[in-house]
């Protein structure tokens, strides 16, 4: 009788392994995907290839993905960092909300001041308001030992509703024909294009919050103290590593990140707050920093490549009438099949003849 | 507060409190067993799609219902591929379950919103539907709200009080010890899976089925997110789980209430209340100290041996 028997790896995983496991989970949720297509009878083969062709087969593909790719990286980074500690962030969604609503606080109220100091003014209202959302979670966290899953998550649906609140009712544009959205910033709160490119300099926002939490994970005491209580809380509190303060300070770091994204968003893809300004951006900013491995590098690669998802999701959407929803169905099959595919990186399997049954047998 | 109000408030706080009360106690199940499922959402919205689809192909609710169970089920099944077989991350599988299963009943539904499948009618209760007072508010629904007031009994007795409930809570609690006594712990943290997705599969039909007979994505808004924080308020205990279910359906009863009076709070703010009311639930639970209660092994796969 043959049984699979499962050994755990003795030796580590060499990195063309780790890519090589990577790759076939992401190859095997497109073909499951690929496999939806058809049971709706449409064509699966040529759905993915027209799939790939508009997510990333043109230049003006590329910049929409690379636009879309900063509010996701933005949340992703953010979530990313309290995974690190185990502290599972849910909320980047309703702190990228927040966010958004602090940004058009400070457009609307200041709208005559000159743009280099209303666009800081608007960052720092998102980011007060973006880190409070994450300060709720943490303190209650800390304090009470309340799960921070479930209250990051209600505070999602929340601050979709104070999002909705604002624009249906005291900021509502009385000229948009009872349109929910408010009235457009002025020319100062805009964040601008770079050159002649849709990207805007959000980009370089990104750049350099990418670099400074590396440098910051890599090579500060708080980092690696991050590292250690992520792995092990209870002996990181005794050996005196600020576990309650790291918790704070990386849900109110994350909020706040999630924050930008939600500024960088309303002022210069929408140039007003309205309820559509919620993509998902939060929830997929989840898969982006599992199939990154919570590393900020590999989360730039995974934002452009989600985000390149959406795009070709976009692409098959017209051309197929496939529903939008199609790519949160790929976004959740990439992430089950990685999580799957990550027992290989600490596993092996033999195909072997059972030892126990021919005992018995004998 | 006159009956006029009263009564049919009370009627609505049951029928919007049965889908939570399905979920949560299938919830309870899976995580007696040792496994965190955070995929309820995902697994109510496949749940609700799936009853409606059966229902409007068979022409039959209650094959509907059944078969919003098994959509949740199979839906279980995937958590537990992931967690059981393939040893992933509990917490992160279940959220992936929530992506995969709002997608998947947009992806399949979106065709079908606004239209109606056949579902369950209320009734009168014989006898105890013309009691006063308790009859109109308990007794004048339909089948699978009286389904739902013997279901809290049968999962607090299978769990307390049967071989199978004790090496089930055992599984969860102390695995290593359930293993030496003999117990295979995957084949039972698999049931809790499976039954476990199979009522908050239930839940998620109840929703298309009998609170409206009508399809729309999203129908569950949170429901299942408040379900997984029910279990925590309910100290993993059926009992319990019956107060907080309807605690929420209350709620929810009173908001849409409010609003079809016409109040002048904005909507937006009254449904903020459930999502509030469960954040002020899990620190009323956590200040009694109670925290403590969850099963031992809640969220730790069991390594495979070499």
């Amino acid at each position: 009788m043959l049984d699979i028997r499962v050994h755990t790896r003795q030796a580590p995983l060499p990195w063309w392994g780790s890519c090589l496991i990577l790759f076939s989970a992401v190859f095997f949720s497109l073909a499951m995907s690929a496999g939806l297509l058809a049971l709706q009878g449409k064509p699966p083969l040529e759905g993915m290839l027209l799939f790939l062709q508009s997510g990333f087969g043109s230049s003006w593909a590329i910049e929409d993905c690379l636009a879309k790719a900063v509010p996701i990286f933005l949340c992703s980074l953010g979530v990313a960092i309290t995974f690190r500690l185990q502290i599972w962030n849910i909320g980047a969604e309703g702190q990228y909300a927040l966010g958004a609503v602090g940004a058009t606080w400070a457009a609307l109220t200041f709208p005559n001041l000159p743009g280099y100091l209303l666009l800081p003014c608007m960052l720092m209202s998102a980011t007060v308001l973006g880190g409070l959302w994450g300060l709720i979670p943490a303190l209650l966290k800390i304090k009470l030992q309340v799960n921070e899953i479930i209250v990051t998550l209600m505070l999602n649906y929340i601050g979709i509703l104070v999002l909705e609140y604002m624009v249906y009712g005291p900021w509502k544009d009385p000229s948009s024909f009872g349109m929910p959205m408010t009235p457009e910033f002025s020319a100062a709160g805009i964040v601008g294009f770079i050159g002649e490119t849709r990207l805007n300099w959000g980009l370089f926002l990104c750049l350099g919050i990418g670099i400074l939490v590396t440098i910051f994970l890599k090579y500060t005491r708080y980092g690696f103290a991050l590292k250690a209580c992520g792995e092990n809380p209870r002996a990181a509190r005794y050996a005196r590593l600020p576990y309650n303060g790291l918790v704070v300070m990386v849900l109110v770091f994350s909020g706040a990140l999630a924050g930008w994204a939600g500024f960088l968003e309303a002022s210069s893809s929408l140039n007003r707050l309205e309820p559509s300004i919620m993509a998902g951006y939060g929830y997929t900013a989840i898969v982006v920093a599992w199939l990154a491995r919570l590393n900020p590098l590999a989360i730039a690669i995974a934002s452009f490549l989600l985000a390149g998802l959406r795009v070709g999701v976009e692409g098959i959407q017209l051309d197929l009438q496939v529903p939008a929803a199609f790519g949160g169905v790929m976004e959740g099959l990439i992430l089950l099949t990685i999580l799957a595919g990550s027992f290989f990186q600490h596993y092996t399997l033999s195909l072997k003849q059972s030892h126990t049954s021919e005992k018995t047998n004998q | 507060m006159t009956p006029e109000i009263i009564i049919p408030l009370l009627a609505a706080t049951i029928q919007s409190g049965t889908p939570i009360l399905y979920a949560t106690l299938g919830e309870i199940i899976t995580e007696k067993s040792g496994v965190l499922n955070l995929g309820v959402e995902g697994m109510m919205l496949c749940g609700a799609f799936g009853g409606f689809l059966v229902a409007m192909y068979t022409g039959n609710p209650l094959l509907g219902f059944l078969g919003g169970g098994l959509f949740g089920a199979m839906m279980g099944a995937i958590h537990g591929l992931v967690c059981l077989t393939f040893q992933g991350n509990q917490v992160v599988s279940g959220l992936a379950l929530t992506i995969l299963g709002t997608g998947l009943a947009n992806y399949w539904g979106t065709p079908f919103v606004g239209q109606t499948a056949p579902g369950f009618a209320p009734f009168s209760f014989p006898l105890l539907g013309s009691l006063p007072g308790i009859g109109p508010i308990a007794f004048k629904h339909d089948a699978l709200i009286y389904i739902s007031y013997i279901l809290p009994l049968a999962v607090w007795f299978v769990l307390r009080h049967t071989r199978f409930g004790l090496a089930l809570r055992s599984v969860g609690e102390y695995p290593e010890a359930a293993s030496a006594a003999g117990i295979h712990i995957k084949r039972y943290r698999w049931t809790g899976i499976l039954t476990g997705g199979f009522l908050i599969g239930l839940g998620g039909a109840y929703l298309s089925l009998a609170y409206t007979h009508l399809w729309t994505n999203g129908i569950t808004a949170g429901r299942g997110w408040i379900a997984v924080a029910l279990v925590i308020f309910a100290f993993w205990k059926p009992g319990r789980a019956v107060f907080g279910a309807y605690l929420f359906g209350g709620v929810m009863a009173f908001q849409f209430r409010l609003q079809a009076m016409g109040t002048h709070i904005p909507s937006s703010l009254l449904m903020m209340l459930p999502y509030a009311l469960t954040i002020l639930v899990l620190v009323l639970s956590s200040l009694r100290g109670r925290h403590t209660q969850a099963p031992g092994a809640l969220g730790v796969n069991i390594e495979p041996a070499d």
